[in-house]
């Protein structure tokens, strides 16, 4: 039952989440100062005599983004749950399946915004020359975004009224969403290579495409038949 | 219990019984010698590990198109059943590659989207465990994502250069090793369809029981 247009819909969630995010900033100053902190364990965990193991800028930058990103969406559906705005927004008559995008493009622009300040950052701290293709990393942190957000919204919508929901986002998440993780991790160490290989960058980044089709839509088929009891 | 369960009971554990003899008496592997031996146990394992992921992937679907509880009972028993000989490929798997590879872990392409897989279907079973009331239908959605995995693990060693051999070793198997392989694979498809309807059953007897005790209670 639509009486609002698909599109109309996303957006105006969309803008209403980008609203109240304007107004208090909690989300994302705090998401940003988690990233900030877990790259510094990174660094007292893994740096020797002053210098970075080599290749590891990858991994932590993934590795910080997961975090940083699961509490980033345990946070967004809190403030849902706490407001009971989710019980409005299923009520109301839009497509179900808009209301998930719409919760999506929010959380996507959300961390792109934290990896916007997370690349310059691990460049410096690990001494990996991210920003040596800047477009191929856009390419692959988008679609690696977009991968983990995917699954992400679906299941930190569908805790939302569960019990353990803090811990349960994590254990649930963490291992579906490890292909996309692999294949971030892998296309951008295929970046920082002294050699660059277009082939092997291509091949993850088509990955990543192939893995957001599926999540996505997998996630917009279960999103009606899990959020509706 | 079903008439169909004692007869077929009585003959898995005669196959699981004389499956030992026969894989003792199947040739040896030319470079691995009687350690290649644990393939006969490894292979089922993982092919009912995605079995049941397969299975608990495609009730949950039922369950979430239709709503009717018996395809639940079914995900939650397959879910059990992939953690169960999920555990058994991930522990015969290693003990055959300390041998074979000469370490006991390697994090090549099947390896670690089997375990990735398993860990899936763990999550799920403390989902239903802690997740509260509802959890049954958010439990489908994740099983769904673990069915998605499935041909990933399977297919993952053709395309990609990995220690594992690819999957066409075994339609080529000579009927010497494809004999105790298809026993054993027969053996494991029976154990895994009895524990199937027992817990099943089990579940649904409990439903049954609660039934009666909210009846009870009005």
């Amino acid at each position: 039952m639509s009486t609002q247009g698909f599109g109309a819909t996303v957006l105006r969630i969309v803008r209403k989440d980008l609203t109240v995010e304007v107004r208090s900033r909690e989300v994302a100053y705090t998401t940003l100062f988690f990233a900030v902190s877990c790259l510094l364990v990174f660094a007292f965990a893994l740096v020797r005599e002053g210098r970075a193991p080599e290749g590891a800028g990858e991994g932590i930058l993934w590795a910080t983004l997961t975090f940083a990103g699961t509490l980033a969406l345990g946070r967004t559906f809190e403030r849902e749950r706490q407001s009971e705005t989710l019980r409005a927004l299923l009520l109301a008559p839009v497509p179900r399946a808009a209301v998930y995008v719409g919760k999506l493009v929010g959380i996507v622009g959300l961390l792109l915004a934290v990896e916007v300040v997370l690349v310059p950052l691990v460049t410096l701290f690990f001494g990996a020359p991210l920003l040596k293709r800047p477009l191929w990393l856009a390419g692959i942190l988008v679609t690696g975004t977009i991968g983990f957000a995917a699954v992400g919204t679906l299941f930190a919508a569908m805790l939302v009224r569960a019990r353990s929901r803090d811990v349960l986002l994590p254990v649930l998440l963490y291992p579906v969403v490890v292909p996309v993780l692999i294949a971030g991790v892998r296309g951008t160490s295929a970046l920082v290579d002294p050699v660059f290989d277009v082939a092997i960058a291509r091949f993850w980044l088509a990955l990543l495409f192939a893995f957001d089709a599926v999540f996505v839509t997998l996630a917009l088929w279960t999103f009606e038949p899990v959020m509706s009891d | 219990m079903p008439k169909w369960f004692t007869p077929l009971a009585l003959l898995c554990g005669a196959m699981l019984a004389a499956s030992p003899l026969i894989i003792a008496n199947a040739p040896y592997e030319s470079q691995m010698g009687l350690v290649q031996k644990i393939f006969y146990y490894h292979m089922p394992s993982a092919w009912m590990f995605l079995l049941g992921a397969i299975v608990c992937g495609v009730a949950s679907a039922r369950f979430l198109a239709t709503g009717a509880e018996r395809h639940d009972r079914t995900a939650l028993a397959a879910a059990e059943l992939t953690v169960l000989f999920g555990l058994l490929t991930l522990v015969t798997g290693p003990l055959w590659a300390r041998r074979a590879w000469g370490t006991f872990w390697v994090w090549d392409a099947r390896v670690t989207s089997s375990l990735v897989g398993w860990m899936i279907s763990c999550a799920y079973l403390i989902l239903r465990k802690y997740g509260g009331p509802g959890s049954e239908r958010l439990g489908a959605a994740v099983a769904l994502f673990g069915m998605a995995n499935v041909p990933f693990i399977y297919l993952s060693v053709n395309y990609w250069r990995t220690i594992h051999p690819p999957t066409s070793v075994v339609p080529t198997l000579k009927f010497s090793m494809g004999f105790p392989l298809m026993f054993c694979v027969t053996a494991f498809l029976l154990f895994f369809i009895l524990l199937m309807a027992m817990r099943t059953r089990l579940e649904e007897s409990r439903a049954r029981l609660d039934a009666l005790y909210l009846a009870l209670d009005e």
